[in-house]
């Protein structure tokens, strides 16, 4: 009888022997799981690239591309490299046991496979799997796309490096009346529909968002991932947030609602970007000059009643074509030297 | 006292874990099979091929396993590990030995699948 309380699982045997395959698709079926077969590594490896399974049962010994092979394929694969293995082999020596896990199988198994064996580690390597998809879930949902990928692949550290990268932030001007004159819950849809579109322009320019805080966020163009023009992204970005925002403040026209309005500073230089804060709670984030000169460009955007603003190592980075307008020099606050502005056209 | 054709013991446990009527299919996929694995450890070793050697003995002993044949798997398993000697010096017995473990096993595996 199919044992129902096993979490069914699509799983993928290889074996080059028929009476193995048949013997522990059997098995697999019987404890309520969906297996396929195929007869050695090369079509496993096609199989694995064609459709998702939860776990392979991997013989070593077949013609064309041995088991090892398979595990060496496999953990140089970025999208199957944490797809559990399980050897199922007959191969005697635990040389050849330590082999396979050196290469990245999580079990070995010896044949003639146990069933009891079999269920045991199945429900461990597949309970492990399930664990990692949900932390991996839970990393995509609260990280960017960008972090998310450089966690996976180069895993996660505090400390930063120094790149070269171009900084923004942006924030709602005159939101703190705003919030007083209507409901929370108005400042709470009036929040997610901003983000929203800040976070669509943003990310289509290759931008990552990594601060909300309340009506403000910040966002890092060149980090993690390096690109080449992150200047000129990140003033794209800008300019497509302030389109954004002139429909968004349209559409609440026309439902009577109050409009909005956003100023964004820009800065370009080296940064340490990287992990801050402890090992159990930490976020990517980007500190230095250029993070503190960006903010303060930001808050200028009001005394300059211009809506983008940024400095001179951003301004030198555009295409002759971008328009921008000089604003002369500005002596921020925290500053010792002045600092010359730019008025995005 | 003669070595058993076929551990009872373990044909039983197979029986008992994955159903009579598919171990009744699985002896006779085995007994289809093993001929021309038999056949292609000749051929290997006439060909001087110890890589498909070792892999068809491997595979044979691990099927003679998986049933209970711990005559046939023993037989397997000597030509799987001496298989460089098998290829370049040779023992003709060795296969013929163990064509006819095979052929207790299937008889035994036969009768024990008609019970």
């Amino acid at each position: 009888m199919p044992d129902s309380a096993a979490r069914p699982a699509r799983l993928l045997v290889v074996d080059d022997n028929k009476v193995n395959r048949l013997l522990l698709t059997r098995s697999l079926d019987l404890q309520g799981h969906r297996a396929a077969a195929v007869e050695n590594g090369r079509l496993a490896l096609e199989a694995l690239r064609r459709e998702r399974y939860d776990l392979l049962l991997l013989d070593i010994e077949m013609p064309e591309m041995d088991g090892f092979a398979v595990l060496e394929e496999l953990a140089s694969d970025p999208d199957l490299r944490d797809l559990p293995v399980i050897v199922t082999s007959s191969l005697e020596g635990v040389e050849n046991v330590v082999r396979c896990i050196e290469l990245g199988a999580e079990d070995y198994l010896p044949k003639p496979v146990n069933p009891v064996l079999l269920k045991a580690r199945l429900t461990a390597s597949l309970e492990k799997k399930r664990l990692r998809d949900e932390l991996k879930e839970l990393v995509r949902r609260f990280a960017t796309p960008e972090v998310a990928q450089e966690l996976e692949a180069s895993g996660f550290s505090l400390g930063g490096k120094r790149v070269e990268a171009t900084v923004m932030f942006s924030d709602i001007r005159g939101f703190t009346p705003l919030v007083e004159s209507q409901p929370p819950e108005e400042t709470i849809d009036l929040l997610n529909s901003y983000y929203t579109l800040m976070f669509d322009a943003i990310t289509s320019h290759d931008g990552i968002v990594n601060q909300m805080i309340g009506d403000g966020l910040m966002a890092i163009f060149g980090a993690p991932v390096a690109m080449a023009d992150h200047a000129g992204a990140a003033v794209r970005a800008a300019r497509e947030m302030i389109e954004l925002v002139e429909m968004f403040n349209a559409e609440r026209e026309a439902e009577g609602k109050p409009t909005i309005a956003i100023g964004i500073g820009i800065a370009t230089g080296e940064v340490v970007a990287g992990y801050a804060g402890t090992s159990e709670r930490a976020t990517y984030t980007c500190i230095g000059d250029t993070v503190n000169l960006a903010a303060r460009l930001e808050a200028h955007t009001k005394a300059a009643q211009r809506s983008i603003l940024m400095d001179a190592a951003t301004r030198a980075e555009l295409d002759a074509g971008v328009a921008a307008e000089p604003l002369g020099p500005v002596l921020f606050k925290g500053k010792s030297v002045e600092v010359e502005v730019y008025a995005v056209k | 006292m003669t070595q058993p054709a076929v551990d009872e013991a373990t044909f039983k446990a197979l029986e008992q874990t994955t159903g009579a009527e598919f171990v009744k299919e699985l002896v006779g996929t085995f007994l289809a099979e093993a001929p021309g694995m038999i056949a292609s450890l000749r051929a290997a070793r006439d060909a001087h091929d110890i890589e498909r050697f070792r892999r068809t003995a491997h595979s044979l002993k691990s099927n003679a396993n998986t049933f209970g044949a711990t005559l046939l798997a023993a037989r397997a398993r000597a030509l799987e590990l001496g298989a460089a000697d098998a290829v370049h010096a040779p023992d003709t017995h060795a296969i013929t030995e163990l064509q006819h473990a095979f052929e207790h096993a299937a008889a035994r595996l036969t009768e024990l699948t008609n019970a």
